[in-house]
């Protein structure tokens, strides 16, 4: 032990606490979100909650976080009942959360970051005494980071890895993750996740997992409960179960092999044939439709994020511009969905000049799935049938006299969409921001996509969605190319480039720096330039590769 | 101990949302009346009686309730002051300083339009009022979505120089020289006033007021206009992805909320004063906020809110009379009731807690003031 008094007391001995969940339910409205579930987390285990988008888990995790205080149902850890009453409650209990956004104050160190956390703190900070305390925490630690780096610069690997650091550090035993990974690329992913599984093995934590990824959930996780629908419908052991039955559990049993995701069909290819349809039929692909001509703009900060951006996207034809988190993809997507001014470039649309306004949007069919489609797309507050409603509501069909909405026509819309995209919501008349993340991205989606699309402009469209939903919207994609139009696919998922991407474009530091071959694109050399090190890789190398 | 709750009935959720609704501001005026009672019983006087007496000096005779209207009748009018810019997702607080303006702007009009036909006269009065009253308060909407400034210090400080200018016109270039102890300009003369409303003692702002609202909610809840705004309200990068035009709204509805204002300020000219002098400057503007919030920014309910709060102002001078009580003890009350609106509307989407039954749960939405403040329009 470090000689240093540590305001950080030394982690307990033992295991952690034993979590169980005994019946919860909870209601919203007239909806059943949870119906009698229990969840058992064993001490030192990482337990994976599996379910469709919708599916409760959640709400589950915020009941035990104390965010939502179930209908009815128990909350044990170790052999005492607890009913946290609020997420700083059920902190001091040691249970923690990790969520999908961020938590970090971006302009402090994360040095600073950590020790705000903490609960009680003294009135005045002994920074001395602090940072000696935080070197012997870290020194404890599977994993090292840099305290003095401001968060913002960080990327959002590490600042999802300081998020759980920040669990550590606040003794947290029980560790609960909400789709830590939908940020990540799986590199990344890959590295938060085995470092969770070995302090799991080691004793210091149990961590309960959502995740929808199957490859994630039979790589790391021990344990698997599957919900479906508020309830609960399956459990085991991860190698009992293979993951066409935690498909087959998460569906219902109704799904069929197609709509399996790739991982549970095979563990060992990502994107089979099907998936790899990619529209190549060379009659397919028309004129020119969006010409994108040395485009420029700046970041929050002023700092230029594109410097000269020129691309091309064909009608039928999906183009995928890949790239890591913070090379200016974000900023591409925004100037194209009117929320970030361009400082310089031009882009054009069925030869006409394009702007972001409203008419010309009408006009030229333009249509926008921007990622977190809450914060992007949507007002939380407003329904479901409003939300669907953003493109349209002033067009003469949902208007009398040009000016005067029609509530009924644009409720039926909703309805249609609703049915069609099979978005799971109490109603349409629910304000958009408490349906599930997938379901919001399938409203989305489905205003996005209703009547002619010429040109639709996507990004990471199935962050956070369940394997059916991925291969649905992927296939939704695919049939607006098939209706000719042009697609701009922005994901930070190579995979999902990879399976639908007619091109694929690679973007670092605000250029395009690299096509990948029609035929034949390389992972590994699209994984070099998207990293920066395209420069280092010669032509022949590639082909040596491949 | 087991944690089992009855779970809410059917449709609980709709029902105790519109419930709560009301019962937030509802339980607000409730604190505020016992707060307001505990100040008075301090002041030495009888509680019992107090409340006697304001009930009897707003509400208690015909008489009593018409004075009470012609308080209400601007205060609806500054309410939409707040309100409008607040379906933006904006905090206006600029009503007093659009109401001044519109009143001068008005005696100006009346003054130049001299002899013509009083229908002729009061129409160029309101036309300038709101004019006016618009362009000061568009001013405001412009400063927040393109220049990026704080719309509730911009309005705030745009009422002094708005009081400002009023004072220095009305004490110097338009002085009227007969006016001597309380300077004011010309009187626009007995031709041009605007009449009482047949059958009533109160002038026809009353029914400026009630259509303000009315046309307000209207444009707000059903058009197509009123959706954009909601939606920039709501979530303004999700109205630039609709691309919608962001800034345009946010200053027509601040606009439509400043001509509001001004036209208060032209029925009070026209109707109670005849002339511009400083007592238009009693604070309409700034109780217009109140009763703004106190509406939950909605513009069907600045009616009543308007009538209760005018009921206050009307008690005000019975309550020095028979309670002697300083004649700013409505005041206080109107103080007390605006700290609690605001602390109690926190509680927001947290009252069902509290409730025997349904727990409704809804993550709870912020306070919307407070959300307003640091959402940008741009
Ligand atoms: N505050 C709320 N009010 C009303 N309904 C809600 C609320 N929160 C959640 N729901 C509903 O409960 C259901 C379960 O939501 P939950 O967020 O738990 O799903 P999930 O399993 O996490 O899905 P996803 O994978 O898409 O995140 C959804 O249908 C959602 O619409
Ligand atoms: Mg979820």
């Amino acid at each position: 032990m470090s000689a240093v008094p540590s305001p950080v007391a030394p982690p307990r001995r033992g295991s952690p606490p034993l979590l169980e969940a005994d019946r919860l339910s909870k209601r919203f409205g007239n909806f059943l979100a949870l119906d009698d579930v229990s969840l058992r987390v064993e001490p030192g285990r990482v337990h994976a909650l599996l379910g469709e988008n919708g599916a409760g888990k959640s709400t589950l995790v915020k009941c035990i976080m104390g965010y939502l205080t179930p209908d009815a149902g128990r909350i044990r850890l170790g052999d005492r009942e607890v009913l946290p009453k609020s997420p700083r409650h059920a902190q001091s209990l040691g249970i923690g959360m990790v969520y999908q956004h961020f938590t970090l104050v971006p302009n402090m160190t994360v040095r600073e970051n950590l020790v705000l956390s903490r609960p009680r703190l003294p009135f005045v900070v002994d920074w001395a005494t602090e940072r000696a305390a935080l070197a012997s925490f870290l020194a404890r630690m599977p994993f090292q980071v840099d305290l003095e780096a401001p968060v913002r610069s960080l990327s959002a690997g590490e600042k999802q890895k300081i998020e759980i650091l920040k669990q550590l550090y606040l003794e947290s035993r029980v560790v609960i993750l909400d789709e830590p990974t939908s940020v990540l690329t799986p590199a990344e992913a890959d590295h938060v996740l085995s470092m969770l599984h070995q302090m799991a093995r080691a004793g210091e934590i149990s961590v309960v997992l959502i995740t929808h990824k199957f490859r994630e959930v039979t790589q790391f996780a021990d344990e698997v409960t599957v919900l479906r629908r508020g309830r609960k419908v399956g459990h085991g052991g991860v190698g009992d179960l293979t993951p066409s039955a935690m498909a087959d559990m998460m569906m219902g049993g109704a799904s069929k092999s197609s709509s399996l995701p790739p991982s549970a069909r095979s563990s060992e290819h990502e994107a089979p044939a099907d998936e790899r349809d990619r529209g190549t039929d060379e009659g397919a692909i028309g004129h020119a439709r969006v010409l994108i001509d040395d485009l420029h703009a700046e970041d929050d900060l002023g700092v230029p994020a594109l410097r000269g951006v020129t691309l091309e996207v064909r009608s039928g034809e999906i183009v995928g511009v890949a790239a890591i988190a913070g090379n200016g993809q974000e900023e591409l997507v925004e100037v194209l969905a009117g929320q970030r001014m361009k400082t310089a470039g031009t882009v054009t649309v069925s030869g006409a000049e394009y702007e972001p306004k409203r008419a010309i949007m009408r006009a030229l069919n333009v249509r926008c799935l921007p990622e977190e489609p809450l914060r992007n797309a949507c007002v939380p507050t407003m329904s479901v049938a409003d939300n669907m409603a953003l493109r349209v509501f002033d067009e003469p069909r949902y208007t009398a006299m040009g000016w005067l909405l029609s509530r009924k026509k644009i409720a039926q819309t909703a309805t249609t969409l609703v049915g069609e995209y099979g978005i799971r919501a109490p109603s349409i008349h629910t304000p958009i921001g408490r349906l599930s993340g997938g379901n919001v991205q399938r409203a989305v989606l489905a205003r996005e996509l209703e009547g002619k699309v010429d040109v639709l402009i996507a990004a990471n469209p199935c962050m956070g969605l369940d394997f059916a939903a991925v291969a649905e919207i992927h296939a939704r994609i695919r049939a607006a190319r098939d209706r000719g139009a042009a697609v701009l696919l922005v994901s930070a998922d190579l995979d999902e480039i990879l399976a639908l991407a007619t091109r694929i474009l690679v973007m670092s530091e605000g250029r395009i720096v690299y096509e990948a071959p029609l035929e034949g694109a390389e992972p590994a050399v699209i994984g070099k330039y998207m990293a920066g090190h395209g420069a280092h890789v010669a032509p022949d190398e590639r082909h040596a590769s491949s | 101990m087991t944690s089992t709750r009855p779970a809410a009935g059917d449709g609980a959720g709709r029902f105790s949302a519109s419930v709560e609704a009301a019962a937030v501001p509802l339980l607000g005026l409730a604190v505020s009346f016992a707060l307001f009672g505990v100040f008075v019983a301090v002041a030495g006087a009888n509680v019992g009686d107090v409340y006697y007496q304001m009930v009897r000096g707003s509400f208690g005779s015909w008489f009593s309730f018409q004075n009470t209207l012609v308080r209400a009748a601007p205060l609806m009018l500054t309410a939409l002051c707040t309100a409008l810019p607040a379906q933006v997702g904006l905090v206006v607080i600029g009503g007093e300083g659009a109401l001044v303006l519109g009143a001068l702007a008005s005696v100006i009009a009346a003054h130049a339009l001299g002899g013509a036909n009083p229908w002729v006269v009061l129409f160029a009065m309101a036309g300038a009022g709101c004019v006016v009253g618009g362009a000061w308060i568009a001013a405001v909407g412009a400063l927040r979505t393109l220049r990026g400034a704080n719309e509730t210090i911009s309005s705030l400080l745009l009422n002094y120089i708005a009081i400002g200018v009023f004072k220095h016109v009305v004490e110097g270039p338009l002085r009227d020289p007969a006016s001597l102890n309380k300077p004011s300009t010309r009187p626009i003369g007995e031709a041009n006033a605007l009449g009482a409303i047949p059958g009533l003692d109160v002038h026809w702002g009353l029914v400026y007021g009630l259509i303000g609202c009315l046309a307000a909610y209207v444009l707000m809840r059903r058009s197509a206009f009123g959706f954009a705004a909601k939606v920039i309200g709501g979530n303004a990068r999700a109205a630039q992805l609709g691309g919608l035009a962001v800034s345009k709204i946010v200053i027509v509805t601040c606009a439509l909320g400043g001509a509001a204002a001004g036209l208060a300020g032209m029925a009070e000219v026209a109707a109670v004063h005849g002339t511009a002098n400083a007592s238009i400057i009693v604070g309409y503007g700034y109780t217009g906020i109140l009763v703004a919030f106190l509406a939950r920014q909605h513009p069907l309910a600045i009616v009543p809110v308007a009538v209760l709060i005018g009921g206050v102002g009307a008690s005000g001078g019975l309550l020095q009379r028979a309670e002697h009580l300083p004649d700013a003890t409505v005041n206080v009350l109107q103080g007390i009731l605006f700290v609690v609106i605001l602390a109690i509307e926190t509680l927001r989407g947290r009252l069902a807690t509290f409730l025997p039954r349904a727990r409704v749960t809804s993550e709870s939405a912020p306070n919307p003031a407070a959300k307003a403040a640091c959402s940008k329009a741009a």
